[in-house]
């Protein structure tokens, strides 16, 4: 589905990711470790699209070059990165947002585009399946969210739009134990043998909840090891610094 | 060689309308007054639309004092200087000779060209219940739901017609709001002023439908001066539509309306206006100068007067819906959009003058540029020494788009009386790359995020707009802003 090969990125002049190598079948769940500044969320911009980088290397996604199309055009064929600061729209309501976002990218597929009643029938379903709370999104898009409230508005945009592709950007942090785990439940509902994942944290507690089927560690801009869930508990132990 | 450059400048025309989705113009044989103002001109106009005495004098009186105004200039934005004498200010469409008597009647170009700008007469009259008073050039073409409109003893034709059908309501209200003694662009109003629109409700009746009005600039070098008169009777209401769109013309186009509201006791006038004239080109060649006097005057206690506008068209806006609030317990509102994007210039806000007890005022501006646009709020809050209790609440937002648009505020506050207060925000902000990435990210290509967060910014005030604008001004907006983000 995914193939990455010797990616690397410059911003501002300054190397981020130095030969990145990675590869994601169909289902598969892969988790990126790594300490700050590694380059985990650089990979997840470059992935979703973000401008600004300088990029060099060949990302392929079902067969088509990654790089070449635009940020939209990313979100068409099913790649979705759940933010880490996800953004405040100030007058949008959350419900609109949505819709907007579902029915942009159906049209962009050439489908049906869904009309109000499909609309809050599906998002009705899915915030159930979710267990959040249905109120938040007839809020403005994360104005005056808390930060568990935002991060959950992520997982059920992602849950909504059903992608092939889902990155989750450190979703982990600034979350309490329990939305912690309303969370790693939501991600798990999503996952079957056509979607993959790519989660990007700094602490094994995520990957409890959600077992990966790979994980990674990312360090000083590469890939330095790959393994199962036994390396994210491993790396728990001797910690980042000391890990070779 | 002088050929080719005709050839150039006529390619470049072409060019320049297909930019503009309302560009065209369509081919009728007008009937003009000689170019130029003078006594003359103003006596021909009266007397093409067989004015009683009374109006004429209005008029001459008028011209009178415009002799003695001078042009003002304190305004952000300038323009070049306009030679008054090179205008024609009378054009009617030659084939409205003959007043039609129903849309059937009507010149088929006529109604292709509204069809063009969206606005099916017939189509809109059935389906949304909205009776048209439709204005192409200076002359009303077509005035429907007429009789339904009689039967409350409703009033709602165009200027011409009232004077000669329902002279004591004109002669009583006309001038009452915007003076012959004005300021200069509204006494030139009064002194040529060739059509617009008459609304009269009666005591006790709410006029069961929205009153619309489109108007259309189309001949070449015509300045436009409608006058519109709505009055609401005691404890009456009417909710009025004014929408525009022109064609596309080279050379700038003067607008100078006059519209007069006059809400007695308990009456209520909500004034809705979607302005969307021709801005000019990417360079800032053309459009339409749009300087229109707007003044409501809450005469009555307990009366309200509501003021909604989208301005996103106009080479230069300049204008300040006001309220007098007259009466005691009266209540003016000012609810704004205004966008300019390339090279547009507005000047534009409102003025709240509080006269009666009890009198509260509120002030909603939302104002978007984009390009190298500049955008200025200016407003003035007057509580007099009489108006006890009176309260005021001022909310002025700037949305700025990249980094070659500027956005000022100008509040005029003046509080004569200690019992009363006046309340002010204001805020300035910036569509942020993170934002436009965020909605990306979710599928919506960059002119898709810049509507949608746009008209979150305006929500407050398109909620505002009666549900047959609503729609229409939230495409408009996205609309306006195509382009801007690069």
């Amino acid at each position: 589905m995914l193939s990455i090969e010797n990616l690397k990125a410059k911003i501002d002049k300054k190397e981020i990711l130095k030969g990145l190598n990675l590869n994601i079948k169909p289902g598969e769940v892969h988790a990126i470790m790594g300490p700050n500044g590694s380059g985990k969320s650089t990979l997840s911009n470059i992935l979703s699209g973000k401008k600004g980088y300088e990029v060099n290397g060949n990302i392929k996604f079902e067969g088509e070059n990654l790089l070449e199309l635009e940020t939209e055009e990313r979100a068409h064929k099913g790649i979705f990165l759940a933010f880490q600061y996800p953004l405040e729209i100030p007058g949008v309501n959350t419900n609109t947002f949505l819709k907007t976002s579902i029915n942009a990218i159906k049209k962009a597929r050439g489908e049906k585009e869904l009309d109000a009643i499909e609309f809050l029938k599906l998002i009705k379903q899915k915030s159930s399946e979710l267990k959040f709370d249905q109120a938040i999104l007839n809020r403005q898009l994360n104005v005056g969210f808390s930060g568990g409230e935002k991060k959950k508005n992520e997982i059920l945009q992602m849950s909504i739009l059903n992608p092939k592709l889902s990155i989750l950007d450190e979703t982990d942090s600034g979350l309490d134990i329990d939305a912690l785990r309303i969370v790693s439940e939501g991600v798990n509902s999503l996952r079957n043998k056509d979607n993959s994942f790519l989660i990007i944290t700094h602490y094994q507690r995520l990957l409890d909840y959600i077992k990966p089927d790979f994980v990674h560690v990312l360090k000083n801009g590469q890939i330095i090891k790959s393994g199962n869930f036994e390396l994210a508990k491993e790396l728990e132990k001797v910690g980042y610094e000391n890990f070779n | 060689m002088k050929q080719e450059l005709e050839m150039d400048s006529r390619q470049k025309e072409i060019e320049n309308l297909k930019d503009y989705k309302y560009g065209f113009s369509t081919d009728i044989e007008n009937i003009r007054a000689p170019k130029g103002l003078s006594e003359e001109v103003i006596k021909f106009i009266s007397k093409i639309k067989k004015e009683p005495e009374w109006m004429l004098n209005f008029r001459l009186k008028a011209f009178e004092r415009f002799k003695q105004l001078k042009e003002p200039n304190w305004q952000k934005p300038k323009y070049p200087k306009i030679d008054y004498q090179d205008l024609y200010y009378y054009s009617a469409p030659k084939s409205m000779k003959d007043k039609p008597k129903s849309l059937d009647e009507l010149d088929p170009k006529l109604l292709e060209t509204y069809k063009k700008l969206g606005i099916p007469l017939q189509e809109q009259a059935r389906l949304n219940g909205i009776a048209v008073d439709a204005v192409f050039d200076s002359v009303s073409v077509a005035t429907t739901f007429k009789e339904e409109l009689t039967k409350q003893g409703i009033i709602f034709c165009s200027m011409s017609e009232a004077i000669q059908k329902h002279p004591e309501l004109v002669k009583k209200y006309l001038g009452t709001v915007i003076p012959t003694t004005d300021h200069f662009f509204a006494t030139l109003n009064s002194a040529v002023f060739t059509d617009g629109s008459f609304v009269y409700i009666p005591q006790g009746v709410k006029c069961p439908m929205e009153l619309s009005t489109y108007f259309r600039i189309n001949a070449s070098e015509t300045g436009q001066f409608e006058r519109t008169l709505i009055i609401a009777d005691k404890g009456s209401y009417v909710s009025y539509l004014e929408g525009c769109t022109a064609p596309m013309r080279d050379e700038n186009q003067l607008h100078a309306a006059n519209v007069e509201l006059i809400a007695l006791d308990d009456a209520e006038i909500k004034y809705s206006t979607v302005q969307n004239w021709y801005p000019g080109d990417k360079d800032g060649k053309g459009g339409i100068y749009n300087f229109v006097t707007k003044r409501g005057l809450c005469k009555g206690k307990n009366s309200k007067i509501s003021w909604t506008q989208v301005e996103t068209g106009s080479a230069i806006t300049w204008k300040y819906p006001s309220c007098i609030l007259k009466g005691d317990n009266s209540v003016g509102e000012f609810y704004s959009i205004a966008i300019t994007n390339n090279h547009q210039k507005a000047d534009t806000g409102t003025k709240m003058i509080h006269l009666g007890k009890n009198t509260k005022s509120k002030i909603i501006s939302k104002g978007i540029s984009a390009g190298q646009s500049d955008m200025m709020y200016r407003g003035l809050v007057d509580i007099s020494s009489k108006a006890d209790n009176s309260r005021n609440f001022t909310q002025c937002d700037s949305l700025l788009m990249g980094n070659k648009c500027g956005a000022h505020t100008i509040p005029y506050i003046k509080n004569k009386n200690l019992k009363s207060n006046i309340e002010h925000e204001a805020t300035t902000s910036k569509i942020s790359d993170e934002q436009l990435y965020y909605c990306n990210q979710r599928g919506l290509n960059q002119e898709e995020a810049v509507s949608l967060i746009v008209n979150g910014f305006c929500k407050e005030v398109l909620q505002q707009l009666p549900m047959e604008f609503a729609v229409e001004a939230q495409k408009l907006v996205g609309i306006s802003l195509e382009g801007s983000v690069g």
